[in-house]
């Protein structure tokens, strides 16, 4: 790691007086579990480091009166798996089961997993996000198969972005001058333009503060991870899938985003359009996974990411109706 | 040496032989590994563990190009670096060098902490000019188009010969024409396996001092006794100045047996500032550096009879062993199983790559991988079980050992349920989109016993002591020492210390092959056998007894089935005088021995689940049968055959070097991508160790390879089966597997 | 709740804690933190500092910079060795300890961010769960094996019944190169029958 200054602010008000609004100047660290990995292969070097998990308003997590769940974003993700009311949000519970590590589970924090630099092996081994031509030319196999046009080819990194954006949570960002926004996730992950640009739209000197879980009367909400073994390694395909359905069981409402597949968490409307109006079968859940892939460009070693995030897309809306996914 | 009359051979292979199973008190019993709790607890010292007082920390610049020319170097900012001492530049990569792969050492940054050794190596300019390179090993067009392909040997056999008239070439296509016209079954096939890296869990590495003019190396080895004069050579000093000391290594499978131009360097370094260096490798240096096994890739055709046996095999195969070409021998091909008439020929392809290293029995799993494949692709076109298939082909089996290999498929299929399991290729059951399936391969390997000697020292008050230049790399070495010195003593293997992991002591060789069990069990042998033999001398004058009637055990040395007739153990010793007794035996490699043997067998079953829906497979149950002779300590025996499986599995379905087409770069060279199979992904894995009285009549052969030999084979098999679909090529990703139904 | 939370204008004015126990928990896990003093929270530290660490029980004095990670302030100022450097990014879970009880990379965690915490490594956890490594033979090289220790102390801690799944599926954070899985759930079930 390059040497760099250290603070470790108590309050939220603290924490945004020590960023700097140069992008790259200062980091902020949580869990470390991407963060530091990144310092030491020296992909990161930040001048300063502003460590936020001493300030206590991001440690609570809390069920509000209108049943909303607010978690802070130095909570772990251990500690969100044990909070008693995440009954009706398996969508997120199933995504930090699917990390497979107590270890990652236990440091990685909600803040730092949505905020993770993508997984991108080209830019992880130091040679730029934003280089489409290596991409292009290179081994894609985990890159893109959509939303890959420009030239970000890379794949968002949060394995729980998907499932949030699913469920209409919300993030809390603070900045200077007491400065407060409230935003859906949706509108969190975008795609950069520019290397000084990150993949969310939190500016250098802002501070993501909390994530806000709208209240839900049912669990009918599911994430499903294609995961080539047991262990930690991101998934090859994910999907997230909520929906609300009648006394028939015909589905009214829905919203399916998948992971794994873009530059930021891919919500498809395709999908979507083929569920609402209809119940929840095998047929329809395939059904719906095709539409969502269907859009697909994949690259020259990715063809095959298209179906298995079909097959995500059929087992989320699965597993969120109550039903047999199959598979492992 | 002052008390031995060196007494030697009392017949012709010498007074050296092993207890029967029934008299064995110590030997063929479960033990304690002797060193498990200082590993288990942290307090078990390795190299990268050993910190010496005002070391410096060295970390090492890699090259970030596959293929380049380093114009030149500046270290001025490195230099400047707060905490940095020393910027050295490695011979190879001064101005105007060619480095040939990504990840080759360039200069190395030597500092007070492993901070500002990372930011110094940061600091160094380099001048790259970026050349052409090629890295596609599977692609033998692409390689045959870059000139980078050579002839990699090969060899026809054939039962008829061609008259004196024939042009030889033309007469072997005629007749191998000939055989496959006659053959009732003919199949063709393209098998490959991608190479995969050591990836010891300690990277490559040492820490050195100099005292005055004698280097002390603490060095990351499988090869203790011989590393010194790797040190001495390069260093222009004689092996007697160099210490080298290993007691603990964390990993090497074939990949440590020097100190590696980085441990020399790390001594230079060391000499120039007069500190003691630490020079370990990182985690993407160790994965692009520290080792990896060549990969191969083989068409091949191939004709049966109508009971399945292969008459005629004709296969072209090639790979990668890097920057030398070379890549699986073709003499390991057809593997184990080779009908009368085949002709083989293998294409080396030269790429930017670094040179592999030996792997865990070297060139046999990927043979076994791109070869038993067709033998099951063979039973799947007769519609028959791969098991009789097997079983049929056994009389091509290469190495006298047709008998153990049905014997071990009998126990085998037992264990696994084969004959209730088994269904024909993708004709399973389908339990949604999960599909299951049966495979098999077998194996062999030599495990000859490698050169060893060892001193026992018997005091006068009655420890034990043992001093071999051997070394435990995890296979229980310890163990086996402690447990054979006991077992010829009569004592207990807490009444032994097992000195070993210095170069001072006693020559062993090199921990590479499966040669150290084999290796220690005859030096300790036959060092504590001849001391016992002074020591009976000394109670049978003392109790008027002859000391061909003496026997040790239970802690006495008495008179052979009368316990009372004898001397406790401390007593004995006491008859020594002041002068401990200290005797030196060895064996060298090659001799002829009662105690060791060489040549194993072992066949192997895995039982996968596929999710045709997401192409991912995972293992059910593995079963693992092996013979390795005598077996000292099953336990430790055991274990090895559950790591070298488990590797396998990881070999099979998860891992393989990426180099990036367009690059060379190797994408994959940290943990979080250069995925290996976890504790979840194993299955049900059951072994039997093959040890009728035949076999441990042999002595003792190493087994640390062996049963890492069959498993991608077994699994490529089970896949196979279940999906009714070969997939070509190891490991079979679930992007494999999809792509294999997509064109099946 | 600390004033800082109650000063932002977040969701404190509909704050009404259902969760009160969860919260009261959560609250005493970090009670810690709010005892330091306001000054703290404006501190910038660059260049080297002597800290205090809490390990194993005793308060340890180390000279670390801001980027020296807590491997590394075990490993070359405390002789504590057994947790292990094998993974730039925490993938192999060599370098797992114990901070405030939970199982966490020390080589993935700034050591100047452990001051006030407790840290437990494989050398203070006593030897119940070590020998039980040795008597299943749960261990080869040994690398790998103080880090699988901590790990299983930590998750036999959350699931002191583990039945045979749970233990397949609870220890995938740890990579083991020669293979001793088999054994290792030989060695955790043993400790779970053992009670």
């Amino acid at each position: 790691m390059k040497a760099f200054e250290y603070t470790e602010p108590r309050t939220e008000s603290d924490a945004v007086a020590l960023l700097s609004e140069q992008p790259g100047h200062t980091e902020i660290l949580a869990g470390g579990t991407d963060l530091v990995g990144l310092m030491k292969k020296m992909i990161i070097k930040p001048e300063r480091v502003v460590n936020i998990m001493e300030i206590q308003s991001l440690q609570n997590i809390e069920q509000l009166e209108d049943g909303s769940v607010v978690i802070g974003a130095a909570v772990t993700l251990d500690e969100i798996l044990a909070f008693p009311y995440m009954e009706n949000y398996p969508a997120v519970t199933d995504a930090i089961l699917g990390i497979n590590s107590m270890q990652l589970q236990s440091q990685g924090t909600i803040g730092g997993e949505i905020c993770q630099r993508p997984r991108c092996w080209f830019f992880r081994n130091g040679t730029g996000l934003l280089d489409d031509k290596q991409v292009v030319e290179g081994d894609n196999r985990y890159h893109a198969i959509l939303g890959n046009t420009g030239a970000a080819k890379y794949v968002s990194g949060s394995r729980i972005g998907p499932a949030l954006i699913a469920l209409g949570a919300q993030v809390r960002l603070v900045g200077p001058n007491d400065q407060e926004q409230i935003i859906p996730v949706a509108e969190f992950f975008r795609t950069p333009r520019s290397e000084h640009h990150r993949e969310t739209v939190l500016d250098s000197n802002q501070l993501l503060t909390h994530l806000i879980l709208p209240a839900k009367q049912s669990a009918t909400n599911a994430t499903y991870e294609v995961r080539h073994g047991a262990g930690p390694e991101y998934p090859l395909a994910a999907a997230a899938a909520e929906l609300e359905m009648d006394a028939n069981g015909i589905v009214r409402k829905a919203s399916v985003v998948m992971g794994q597949v873009a530059p930021t968490p891919w919500v498809s409307a395709e999908a979507v359009q083929v569920l609402v109006g209809k119940p929840v079968t095998p047929e329809v859940a395939e059904a719906a996974g095709r539409a969502a892939v269907a859009p697909a460009t994949p690259l020259s070693q990715n063809e095959y990411k298209v179906q298995m995030s079909m097959v995500a897309v059929k087992r989320a809306i699965l597993r969120a109706a109550g039903l047999e996914t199959g598979g492992f | 040496m002052a008390q031995v009359e060196d007494k030697q051979a009392q017949g012709p292979q010498g007074p050296y032989s092993w207890p029967s199973r029934k008299d064995s008190k110590v030997i063929g019993k479960n033990h304690e590994r002797m060193d498990g709790i200082e590993k288990s607890t942290g307090a078990a010292k390795y190299t990268y563990d050993v910190n010496l007082k005002n070391q410096l920390i060295a970390k090492a610049l890699g090259s970030p190009h596959a293929h380049c020319r380093i114009n030149g170097i500046d270290t001025t900012a490195a230099e400047k670096v707060p905490g940095v001492v020393d910027v050295h530049i490695l011979p190879h990569a001064e101005a105007g060098s060619e480095i040939k792969w990504q990840g080759e050492l360039l200069a190395i940054v030597s500092a007070e902490s492993e901070g500002a050794a990372a930011e110094g190596v940061d600091a160094l300019k380099v001048d790259y000019e970026v050349l052409e390179s090629f890295t596609s090993d599977s692609d033998l067009k692409g390689a045959e188009e870059a000139g980078v392909t050579a002839r990699g040997g090969g060899k026809v056999e054939t039962v008829n010969e061609p008259g004196d008239d024939d042009d030889e070439d033309e007469w072997v296509d005629a007749e191998i024409e000939r055989l496959f016209k006659e053959s009732k079954h003919v199949v063709e096939g393209y098998y490959g396996i991608d190479a995969i890296t050591h990836c010891c869990l300690e990277p490559h590495g040492s820490t050195v001092a100099w005292e005055g003019d004698k280097l002390k190396a603490y060095l990351s080895t499988q090869n203790v006794s011989g590393t010194d004069e790797g040190f001495a050579n390069d260093l222009e000093i004689s092996a007697d100045s160099v210490d080298v000391e290993c007691t603990y290594i964390g990993g090497g499978f074939g990949s440590k047996f020097a100190p590696d131009y980085w441990g020399i360097a790390a001594a230079r370094i060391s000499k120039r500032t007069g500190r003691p260096v630490k020079l370990m490798l990182s985690r993407d240096q160790e994965l692009k550096l520290g080792g990896n096994r060549p990969s191969g890739y083989l068409q091949v055709k191939l004709g049966a009879n109508a009971d399945g046996v292969v008459q005629v095999w004709d296969s072209h195969h090639w790979g990668t062993s890097g920057v030398s070409g070379s890549g699986v021998s073709h003499t390991v091909v057809p593997y184990v199983l080779v009908p009368p008439n085949y002709r083989r020929k293998a294409t080396a392809v030269r790429t930017n790559l670094v040179r592999a290293r030996a792997w865990r029995a070297p060139n046999h799993p990927q043979a076994c991988a791109i070869t038993q494949t067709a033998i099951d692709d063979l039973a799947a076109t007769m519609g028959k079980d791969s098991y009789d298939v097997f079983m049929a082909n056994l009389v091509n089996a290469n190495n006298e050992k047709a008998d153990v290999y049905a014997e071990e498929m009998k126990i085998g299929a037992k264990l696994i349920d084969w004959k209730a399991k088994w269904h024909p290729h993708g004709k399973g059951e389908r339990n949604g989109s999960i599909v299951e399936g049966l495979g098999m391969a077998l194996h062999t390997w030599g495990g000859v016993a490698n050169t060893s000697e060892c001193t026992v020292k018997i005091h006068p008050d009655g420890g034990v002591s043992s001093f071999c230049g051997t070394q435990d790399i995890g296979s229980g070495t310890k163990t086996v020492c402690a447990m054979v010195l006991a077992e010829t003593l009569g004592l207990s293997t807490n009444q032994v210390t097992v000195n070993y992991g210095s170069s001072t002591y006693p020559f062993s060789g090199a921990s590479g092959g499966s040669t150290t069990v084999g290796a220690v069990s005859e030096s300790h042998r036959r060092a504590a056998t001849d001391a016992l033999t002074v020591l009976k001398g000394k109670v049978a004058e003392k109790i008027g007894a002859d000391a061909g009637t003496l026997v040790a055990s239970d802690g006495r040395i008495h008179v052979a089935g009368n316990k009372d007739k004898g001397l406790g153990w401390k007593e004995a010793c006491g008859l020594l005088g002041l002068k401990p007794l200290e005797i030196t035996r060895g064996h060298t490699r090659g001799d002829a021995s009662p105690l060791s043997n060489s040549g194993v067998g072992g066949v192997q079953m895995a039982h996968v689940c596929v999710d045709l829906d997401t192409g991912v497979v995972k293992m059910k149950e593995f079963v693992a049968v092996q013979d390795q002779g005598l077996v000292i300590n099953p336990v430790t025996c055991k274990s090895q055959i559950y790591g070298a499986v488990i590797m396998g599995i990881a070999a099979a379905l998860y891992e393989q070097r990426i180099a990036d087409p367009a690059t060379g770069a190797l994408l994959n060279a940290e943990l979080a991508d250069y995925q290996l199979a976890r504790l979840g992904d194993i299955g049900d894995i059951k072994i039997e160790l093959y040890e009728p009285e035949s076999e441990r009549q042999r002595g003792v052969i190493g087994n640390g390879e062996p049963p890492a030999i069959s498993p991608v084979a077994a699994i490529s098999n089970a896949v196979a089966n279940a999906i009714g679909a070969r997939v070509s090529t190891a490991p079979y990703t679930p992007q494999r597997v999809l792509e294999a139904l997509k064109n099946a | 709740m600390s004033a800082s939370y109650e000063k932002t204008d977040g969701f404190n004015r509909r704050a009404f804690l259902k969760g009160s126990g969860a919260v009261a928990a959560a609250a005493s896990l970090h009670q810690q933190a709010s005892e330091v003093s306001a000054a703290d929270s404006k501190e910038v530290v660059s260049g080297s500092k002597k800290i205090t660490l809490n390990v194993n029980g005793e308060d340890v004095s180390v000279e670390v910079e801001p980027r020296t990670t807590l491997l590394e302030a075990l490993r070359y100022q405390l002789d504590l060795t057994g947790a292990k450097p094998v993974s730039m990014d925490g993938s192999s879970g060599a370098s797992t300890v114990l901070i405030n009880g939970k199982p966490k990379m020390a080589s993935t965690t700034l050591a100047i961010a452990c001051r006030r915490k407790e840290i437990t490594t494989v050398e203070g956890l006593g030897t119940d769960i070590p020998k039980a490594f040795v008597e299943a033979d749960a261990q080869q090289c040994g690398f790998c094996t103080p880090g699988f220790v901590v790990a299983v102390s930590a998750f036999l801690d959350k699931n002191p019944d583990a039945s045979n799944d749970e233990i397949r599926n609870g220890l995938n954070g740890n990579i083991c190169r020669c293979g001793t899985y088999s054994n290792v759930i030989d060695a955790v079930t043993n400790v779970v029958k053992g009670g």
